[in-house]
């Protein structure tokens, strides 16, 4: 009884205090500030049509090797703490088949799948995209095969190859812009080529891919770690 | 329409999301339930921080055609505010992080006492 009560006050003094914000919000008219040098600016230190891009992966290029880490970080903590005993590793589950649809569609989407995950992080100056989204779309073509077959072993070393190796040339593509060009990640030191070019914006590409190879190679060992604790007795 | 623009809308929506995340933190006993709280919480967050950025009869970030045109080829006067937008899209990969880690929490815990209700995990109480 009393904890309903409290719970009610919490939420209470919620709708209390967005209803302020709510009546008191009047959208903003403007540009201001940051906001209005990025998008003066943006098109021409950068390069990139997709102004969210040039913010995340050049203006703000640290924040994203922060989040990177953490994903990274995420795939450490679980791996470690769903780890497996020498005994339940070596065990062999026999898991009972799946249905004949979604076995002969994952065969024909999963291709379609890592493509368009491709496209989406290789067009993330242009278009609305970029590494994330990409390599959660990848990601999603492993958990559909996953699931048609759930015996399927994902190849463990080719999954840590690809996160070290796209890790390590991030970090060596922003020394790149830090030795030849303004800073820490600055996408210079490639020619900027013609906006709206596959091939322009300087190294933003390049960085993108690497982060959506990243990306897809974490998201899918957190897959693998998650698959394998079904041996866990 | 004058009083309830996009930008309100959203705003109220987002408000309604985050209250029934907290409800949800608080109030349901199974962990399954409370994770799925947790991502309701993190959605609306995410549409309150895009909504602030939000300006009326304006377009998406992207300079391409349809901004040129607008508002005579000047972008400052044709694009919606780009870093609400750069910041949710880390916030978003943040929140799968968390959902992720408090999955596998569950997983263990259900390992252990082969169950999902949160009354049952009373070793620490007293």
């Amino acid at each position: 009884m009393i904890k309903n009560f409290l719970i009610g006050l919490v939420l209470a003094s919620f709708v209390y205090m967005f209803y302020n914000l709510y009546e008191s919000y009047e959208p903003k008219t403007e540009l201001t500030g940051i906001a209005a040098h990025y998008a003066e600016n943006g098109a021409k230190e950068v390069g990139a049509a997709n102004l969210v891009t040039a913010v995340v992966v050049t203006y703000r290029g640290f924040d994203t090797m922060g989040e990177v880490t953490i994903l990274f970080l995420t795939a450490s903590i679980i791996g470690f703490f769903l780890k497996l005993s020498k005994a339940d590793e070596d065990r062999v589950i026999v898991h009972k088949g799946t249905s004949e649809l979604l076995i002969t569609s994952s065969q024909i989407l999963v291709p379609i799948i890592f493509l368009f995950g491709i496209y989406v992080f290789m067009n993330g100056h242009l278009t609305p995209g970029g590494g994330f989204q990409g390599g959660a779309i990848i990601a999603s073509g492993i958990a559909l095969s996953i699931m048609a077959n759930p015996n399927r072993e994902i190849n463990h070393h080719a999954i840590l190859w690809i996160e070290s190796l796209s890790g390590i040339a991030f970090v060596m593509l922003g020394i790149l812009g830090l030795a030849l060009a303004g800073g820490f990640l600055d996408n210079r030191f490639i020619n900027l080529g013609t906006f709206g070019d596959l091939f322009s914006a300087g190294a933003i590409p390049l960085i993108y891919s690497v982060i959506g190879l990243k990306v897809g190679a974490e998201i899918s060992n957190i897959l693998n770690k998650y698959q394998k604790s079904q041996k866990e007795s | 329409m004058e009083y309830l623009n996009l930008g309100k809308i959203s705003l109220l929506i987002s408000f309604i999301l985050i209250i029934i995340g907290f409800w949800g933190i608080l109030s349901q006993k199974n962990i399954i339930k409370i994770i799925i709280s947790f991502t309701i919480l993190d959605t609306g967050i995410n549409i309150l921080i895009v909504a602030l950025g939000w300006i009326q009869g304006r377009t998406a970030p992207i300079i391409d055609g349809s901004v040129e045109q607008a508002a005579n080829h000047n972008v400052l006067n044709s694009i919606v505010d780009p870093v609400p937008q750069a910041l949710v899209l880390t916030a978003i990969v943040i929140g799968f992080g968390v959902t992720a880690l408090l999955l596998a929490y569950a997983m263990k815990l259900f390992r252990a006492k082969r169950t999902l209700e949160i009354n049952q995990f009373n070793d620490l109480k007293w």
